[in-house]
């Protein structure tokens, strides 16, 4: 792993930390108070503080998964190269296009 | 312990081979390597292990004692000693050449693969470089410069198991001790040799090198070091 790569992931490790937090006591607050999925869309209808914070949740995840992901392919199983790069920066993309969709859906609800 | 039996098994042969065992008598203040040297003397004269000050200076005693590399000549039997059974096997990591002793020579190629060499530089310093003793790079150095070349660390390091290109504790120690001389011409170079692949970046922190290393070391934090002092220079070239 090189340096660029190194900073990315810790860099969006410190953004994940809060992210991931935050997502977490979401998901206790919906379940203790039982909010139904239409209580919840009520909330994130047209709430950008949600779109803002879940696209840059989605963004660090789609950043910060594939490095990892790499490292084990590399050391685990002894995969590298220019293919498994490429393969990993589609996997990333996915990652990105798939979660911005949810965040972007969710707010539109 | 004095004049209770002890048995020893070690590992005969190359890649290929056997534990085989013997006994002798235990002694006052006995070594592991007082144990291997008397075995070689008295019951297996073609027992192989390599060995030079037996007093903790030159490093090339290292061996695997119940598991874990140590430094056979300040090892004492008495501490490491399970019930009364030691086993001895080459250090983990390196090609085995016969017996107990290993062939060292990718351990040192990768000392010259992390720049692990004083730089000059093509034209000498016009005057002595004024290092104060406490100045943050001078402890750094003292930190880590006491290395001895046993190869403990890199026999202990999983990420040296399963990663052939790793650079190891040593080398990134020896590394990190450069980064900080200041008289050093080469840093350029030498952090980005420690950034590539197999380098400081690949250490998982598990401190099997720090827990291990017989000169009391922290190669963990001198990798930590070169992980900082190689994200700052690549944040540097970027901006």
């Amino acid at each position: 792993m090189n340096s660029a790569l190194f900073i990315a992931q810790r860099m969006t490790a410190v953004i994940l930390a809060f992210a991931v937090a935050i997502h977490l006591v979401t998901i206790i607050y919906a379940a203790q108070h039982g909010l139904t999925a239409g209580h919840i869309l009520q909330r994130t209808h047209g709430n950008l503080a949600f779109l803002a914070l879940y696209s840059t949740f989605v963004i660090a995840a789609a950043i910060h998964g594939p490095i990892g992901l790499r490292n084990i392919l590399r050391e685990w199983l002894g995969w590298w190269g220019h293919r498994i790069d490429a393969s990993l920066f589609a996997f990333a993309l996915m990652l990105l296009a798939l979660g911005l969709r949810a965040a972007y859906g969710v707010f539109v609800a | 312990m004095t004049g209770t039996e002890l048995t020893v098994r070690i590992w005969r042969g190359q890649e290929d081979g056997e534990f085989q065992t013997y006994r002798l008598a235990t002694r006052a203040a006995q070594t592991v390597l007082d144990v291997v040297t008397e075995i070689q003397r008295g019951q297996e004269p073609d027992l192989a292990y390599r060995y030079a000050c037996r007093v903790g200076m030159c490093g090339s005693c290292a061996m695997t004692v119940n598991g874990a590399p140590r430094w056979t000549c300040r090892t004492r039997v008495s501490a490491v000693a399970r019930k009364g059974i030691l086993k001895l096997q080459p250090l983990r990591n390196l090609p085995v050449v016969k017996d107990l002793v290993v062939d060292m020579t990718t351990f040192f190629v990768k000392w010259q693969k992390a720049k692990g060499v004083f730089e000059p530089g093509s034209v000498p310093l016009a005057d002595f470089a004024i290092v104060k003793p406490n100045s943050a790079e001078r402890r750094a150095v003292d930190a880590g410069v006491e290395c001895i070349g046993c190869g403990i660390c890199y026999s202990a390091c999983d990420v040296v198991a399963w990663d052939r290109d790793y650079l190891g504790p040593a080398a990134l120690n020896r590394a990190w001790t450069l980064v900080n001389d200041v008289r050093d011409r080469g840093q350029t170079e030498r952090l980005a040799a420690v950034a590539a692949v197999g380098g400081c970046h690949s250490c998982h922190t598990h401190m099997s090198c720090t827990r291990l290393c017989p000169k009391n070391l922290a190669p963990t934090y001198a990798i930590g070091g070169l992980k900082r002092a190689s994200a700052r220079a690549a944040l540097k070239v970027t901006t």
